[in-house]
């Protein structure tokens, strides 16, 4: 028996996550919700086979039948409205807005640690795909200090971004320390305009103690690389983890590098928008998991 | 918003132009982020006393520029401000911040320091990131500049809609950015024109120029002839890249333009030699790597890294900065040259 979903905000997230819960053995998206009448989103979902309606949560709350599951597809400011009303009728949401209300979850770092939570937070997508690499690494060694650059293109950012970046690197250096274990982290985050739009690139720098030892860490990096490759297939590293001694410009500490780039699957978004397929997908498997804890399967 | 009419001339209505020193901002770069209170002193005592209205002090990449990706900063930027600020009998003293590096607190961090001018970059199409930290600037009551960092790799018409934005969200000057040292004359002169034209009375128009292609000097009078009143520069052109237009140099030319910077022409060209020099690591020089990035439009910060790099890894420098340029990098994206310089390696193999 799957696991029922509802999707609340059926814009280009909301409908992504829906072609990417279309396909889940574990999760059956049953009601999309939004609140224009003209939503292309909700046409969509109802062309496959959804109930869908743009009556807002008001309608979906008034269903006799609850979702399991509800994923939160729309700003910050609707979510805290929100989801006092969830928890009132008894449904666990998975918030992919900057909210942050429930605890920082990233599948491949500290999925089993927040199940219980009334609703879970996804962090950013920069956090998605960086944190955890730092946390493979602080798994091994003490790292001190962590640091990511996420490159998006600056045709997947939207205006939601745009306006709150400072958002992003505020939440994403907070999620390197609570959830990728760095003791202080830093985001950054950079907009290029290029076209064709490139895929998004994301490096994460980690402090190292003097005498790591690298192939441990290497080790370690690498296997993390394919657990998160495992619900995000477009993930992969591109070359080696870089190693590098201490020295004026790094601050005197010894570091290692690594280099990531983000395919997204081509869902709903273009392949370019690994940004915005991995909070799909990273969605997607939190759903997963907490369907199965669910449903015993 | 209104812009106060005198905010331009801290000394008297009768300058022409605004000159803004960089030294201890863009020269950061090729200071690798090492400068110390002392050198700060030095050079804003010298600059000061030449008559240089503003000097900008911050990690070469903005607030919270000191990082891995960047460099990390020898002295903490926040008391190399307050140093600035505590030595300028007259001068103001401006700091940087770029949004998506920087965030709203570094600012008021600065303000506190005593940084007066809160200059806001952004890359030359996505200016609607900044729009949260202008209105924190004006709302704390500091001036406020725009960069449209890259300006040469959009069109004139582009640049205005995206200074249009900076302007509407409390930007009171926005500065054509040539971050490349890749603008040519009235490459400069079209899009500080067209500036000019969108932002009429809403907000001035500046120009930071480089000397990749050793434009710095003509591409700054050609932005004073298309109605710019604010200029960057460093003395002694102590900027990335092959650095920027020397303010020794352009307040000469001024001069005997009879374009009034309120600079001494005499006092300027002795700290540049007196001063400045001695704190240089070397001379900013239209070599080979920096005269590449000018020639491929290559954000001119990415100089030292490419140097550094091309020994860690044995690669050549110019092949990295034109690939840089072929990626269509921009400025911040300084960790993808060591992308492209394992990329390089890989094929060597």
């Amino acid at each position: 028996m799957k696991a029922t979903a509802a999707i609340v905000g059926s814009g280009n997230i909301g409908t992504d996550l829906l072609y990417k819960l279309m396909r889940s053995d574990l999760i059956e998206p049953r009601w999309m919700v939004g609140v224009d009448p003209s939503s292309e989103g909700l046409q969509r979902a109802r062309a496959l086979g959804l109930e869908a309606s743009s009556d807002g949560v008001d309608w979906l709350l008034g269903l006799d039948e609850k979702p399991d599951l509800l994923f939160e597809a729309t700003s910050a400011y609707v979510f805290r409205a929100n989801a006092p009303r969830y928890k009132q009728a008894g449904i666990k949401a998975i918030d992919l807005t900057p909210a942050a209300l429930g605890p920082y979850v990233v599948p491949a770092a500290n999925m089993m640690d927040n199940l219980d939570a009334d609703n879970i937070n996804l962090v950013t997508c920069g956090g998605q795909a960086t944190i955890p690499i730092v946390h493979a690494i602080a798994s091994v060694v003490h790292v001190a200090y962590a640091e990511i650059v996420a490159s998006v293109s600056s045709a997947s950012a939207g205006p939601g971004t745009r306006d709150n970046i400072d958002e992003f690197t505020r939440t994403t250096s907070r999620g390197i320390e609570a959830v990728g274990g760095a003791e202080r982290g830093k985001a950054i985050i950079i907009l290029n305009p290029a076209d064709p739009p490139p895929l998004m690139r994301n490096t994460v720098f980690c402090s190292l103690p003097e005498g790591a030892d690298q192939d441990v860490i290497a080790a370690s990096i690498n296997k993390r690389v394919d657990e998160v490759a495992s619900y995000v297939p477009g993930y992969r590293m591109r070359g080696e983890p870089q190693f590098d001694g201490a020295s004026d410009v790094n601050g005197g500490m010894s570091r290692v590098a690594v280099f990531l780039e983000v395919e997204g699957a081509g869902d709903f978004f273009p392949p370019y928008a690994g940004n915005l397929d991995i909070m799909t997908a990273a969605a997607t498997r939190v759903g997963e998991v907490l369907a199965q804890s669910k449903v015993g399967v | 918003m209104p812009v106060p009419p005198t905010f331009l001339s801290p000394y008297s209505d009768e300058l022409d132009l605004r000159v803004t020193d960089s030294s201890l901002r863009d020269g950061s770069h090729a200071k690798r982020h090492q400068f110390t209170t002392e050198h700060v002193v030095d050079i804003v005592t010298a600059l000061d006393e030449a008559g240089v209205p503003v000097i900008e002090v911050t990690h070469g990449d903005g607030l919270g520029g000191s990082s891995f990706n960047y460099g990390f900063s020898h002295t903490p930027e926040l008391e190399l401000i307050s140093a600035a600020v505590k030595t300028a009998k007259r001068a103001k003293i401006a700091f940087l911040m770029l949004p998506g590096l920087g965030v709203k607190d570094d600012i008021r961090a600065a303000q506190d320091a005593g940084g007066q001018i809160c200059r806001i970059a952004t890359h030359c199409t996505e200016a609607d990131v900044s729009r949260q930290h202008f209105g924190l600037a004006r709302e704390l009551g500091l001036e406020t500049v725009g960069f449209l960092m890259m300006s040469h790799s959009t069109t004139p018409e582009e640049l205005a809609r995206q200074a249009r934005i900076m302007a509407d969200a409390g930007c009171q000057c926005v500065y054509v950015v040539d971050s490349a040292g890749a603008l040519i004359m009235e490459q400069t002169y079209d899009r500080v024109a067209a500036l000019v034209a969108e932002l009429g009375d809403d907000a001035q128009v500046g120009f930071h120029g480089h000397e990749n292609l050793g434009m710095g000097i003509a591409n700054s009078l050609f932005a004073a002839r298309a109605g710019a009143k604010q200029i960057d520069g460093s003395t002694r052109r102590f900027g990335a890249g092959a650095g920027n237009t020397p303010v020794e140099g352009f307040v000469a030319v001024a001069d005997k333009l009879g374009v009034k910077t309120g600079i001494d022409v005499r006092k300027i060209i002795d700290a540049a030699e007196d001063v400045v020099r001695p704190v240089m690591d070397g001379e900013c020089l239209l070599d080979r790597l920096s005269l590449t990035m000018g020639y491929a439009g290559v954000y001119s910060s990415f100089l030292k890294h490419a140097d550094r790099l091309s020994k860690r890894y044995d690669v050549s420098g110019a092949e990295l900065l034109i690939r840089a340029g072929q990626r269509k990098l921009v400025g911040g994206q300084e960790d993808q040259l060591i992308d492209i310089a394992l990329e390089i390696v890989a094929e060597q193999q």
